[in-house]
């Protein structure tokens, strides 16, 4: 049964991963995430679930590797120095085969930095973030309804291709209060079929991640591989927004990119020639969507509140078509649309040919 | 012809695989492993009881015992027992950690999963040495004791003072059971073997945490015979880790 509601994101957030089955919450507070703790320490327990306030996000993050490693749909959240710490605990989530949800409401850094919005952990991210050879599916929402649906799609990616997943959001995403469509309670998922629940009736179970004998951990690593090169040609998620002839694409994610859309709309109802290219999924990363606007547009613009990292994807996808520009704003700056429309005219009257502006 | 009639007095426990240890001569792990298995067989939990194992020379537990198994990150076993404990309380669930791994960089841990009063049971290993990585000072080494670390002897202050785990739990709230044992004579193996039988009673009847810490020998690391590494667990580790139940629910 759906029903339309105005709340916050991270309230929509929470209520997305208790409709996708999730029963079981441990975190650390940090700001400016508090709102899912505090929202998910009532709702939890009474949908017959589990929640825990940890003694740190190290405890946070294992007490949920416990979780799916006994098969059920656990997550947590924090924040950039509270993630930090989970680097352990995630490393071990995608060496062990593991589903979670790990939800990011980044803030500025590094070291304790600031509480407002920023994108500076999109590296962190979409590269691991640990030690050893994974990625995290990455999912980045750009809206309260966003939060909400992503919460549920992040729990089936993490459970379909048993690796940890991520939503990378941030103050904005969090706090601003939107209409949202709620879908309901998805059916129960199957039992896992590595649940740890005792050996009874069948040989027993083993969760791990070492491989110490001659030759396993190569195989392993392949293994890892191929289903990060499975979600790449079947999961990628992105919005293109890009008119026939348009000489410049704007690439941007997240609350970020509700600030380009509304610059690109303007831009295009002035007849300037622009689109817009928004990746919801940073892991698996929309290249092909992305190589295609640059051969075709020849011209791209960058625009992120960092210094640039997902820059460096987007110049990886294009491998030298067309030309990529990069417009930043770290540190908890958030950018006007009228910012972002004077650098879409500055770029597409210079033609600039070479990267600036960082 | 008279035949005599066999009778069966003795068997390793049956959720104890039959595969040849790897761990080195006079080690008390595979003693300890058969501590527990006999425990599981006891209470006949070889289809409930989930171990989670940390990292250090004990974390192979599972090629011994036919029990599901789950590693855990260094020091982080109680935190992912009690995941597997909070979705399942009908689970039975242990963590077996080693003094690096639950006394120093899981110290967080255990702590708070004993002021949860956590209903889990913790078999922890306390050999006064870093076993596999070598032989490097741990939280429980001794005074004056060598390691690769304190090649003139653990110097306390500076380089600490020996972390008593056992009184440490007993002191919260929420532990229901610690314990320390050794196993370095037949007479300790047997109050070993009813401490560990308790700590798992304290979990069936969800009184909370509980503890079992054993004084155990790691002859290779202390650069002494398997006999003369019990002669030490005698004469040093028994003064200053006495044996005792410090707290019975």
């Amino acid at each position: 049964m759906t029903e339309k509601i105005l709340i916050k994101g991270s309230v929509a957030l929470a209520r997305g991963a208790i409709d996708a089955g999730c029963r079981c919450y441990f975190g650390y507070p940090i700001t400016p995430q508090n709102d899912i703790p505090e929202f998910l320490s009532d709702a939890l327990p009474k949908a017959g679930g589990v929640f825990i306030q940890a003694e740190s996000e190290l405890a946070a993050i294992n007490m949920v590797l416990g979780a799916a490693a006994a098969g059920a749909r656990a997550m947590t959240s924090s924040s950039g120095p509270g993630i930090s710490l989970m680097q352990e605990g995630l490393s071990y989530l995608a060496g062990s085969e593991l589903p979670a949800v790990v939800v990011n409401i980044t803030r500025s850094g590094p070291g304790l930095g600031g509480i407002a919005p920023t994108q500076g952990d999109y590296h962190q991210a979409t590269r691991g973030g640990g030690h050893g050879d994974y990625r995290l599916i990455v999912l980045a929402p750009d809206s309260a309804q966003e939060m909400y649906d992503l919460a549920g799609e992040a729990f089936n990616l993490a459970f379909r291709y048993r690796n940890p997943a991520m939503i990378l959001a941030d103050a904005i995403l969090g706090q601003m209060k939107e209409p949202v469509v709620l879908h309901g309670a998805c059916p129960a998922p199957e039992p896992a079929p590595w649940a740890l629940s005792g050996a009874a009736n069948r040989p027993p179970r083993l969760v791990k991640s070492l491989y110490l004998a001659d030759g396993e951990m190569p195989v392993h690593n392949w293994k890892l591989y191929w289903k990060y090169e499975a979600l790449k040609e079947k999961e990628v998620r992105v919005e293109v927004d890009c008119p026939p002839h348009c000489s410049l694409v704007v690439v941007a994610y997240g609350s970020c990119c509700r600030i380009a859309r509304t610059a690109v709309d303007r831009a295009q109802r002035r007849g300037l020639a622009v689109g817009l290219i928004r990746p919801v999924t940073l892991f698996p990363f929309p290249e092909k969507e992305i190589r295609q606007a640059a051969e075709r547009a020849r011209r791209l613009l960058v625009v992120e509140m960092n210094t640039g990292q997902m820059v460096d994807d987007v110049r990886l996808a294009c491998n030298g078509a067309g030309t990529v520009s990069f417009k930043g704003y770290p540190g908890g700056e958030v950018p006007t649309p009228d910012q972002i429309e004077a650098e879409i005219e500055r770029v597409m009257k210079a033609g600039e040919l070479r990267v600036c502006q960082r | 012809m008279s035949t005599v009639a066999e009778k069966q007095v003795f068997s390793p426990p049956s959720c104890l695989k039959e595969n040849i240890y790897h761990f080195c001569p006079g080690c008390h792990h595979g003693l300890i492993h058969r501590l527990v298995a006999e425990a599981i067989d006891f209470y006949g939990l070889a289809g409930a009881a989930v171990g989670v194992i940390g990292v250090g020379c004990g974390v192979f537990l599972y090629n011994y015992l036919a029990v599901d198994c789950c590693e855990a990150p260094h020091g982080r076993a109680p935190a992912v027992a009690t995941g597997l404990k909070r979705v399942n309380p009908g689970a039975f669930i242990f963590t077996y950690q080693g003094d690096g791994d639950l006394a120093a960089i899981g110290t967080a841990e255990v702590i708070h999963a004993a002021a949860r009063g956590e209903n889990i049971t913790v078999i922890f290993i306390n050999n006064s040495i870093y076993g596999m990585t070598g032989g490097q000072m741990a939280p429980t080494t001794l005074p004056g004791q060598r390691t690769t670390t304190t090649p003139a002897g653990r110097k306390a202050p500076g380089d600490g003072y020996p972390v008593h785990v056992a009184e440490l739990i007993a002191t919260l709230p929420g532990s229901a059971y610690a314990a320390r044992v050794s196993c370095h004579t037949p007479a300790h193996i047997r109050k070993a073997r009813q401490a560990v039988r308790r700590a798992f009673t304290a979990q069936l009847e969800k009184k909370g945490f509980a503890l079992v810490e054993f004084l155990s020998a790691c002859p290779t690391n202390w650069g002494l015979t398997p006999e003369a590494s019990l002669e030490r667990i005698e004469r040093e580790m028994i003064p200053a880790y006495p044996p005792g139940i410090f707290k019975d629910f």
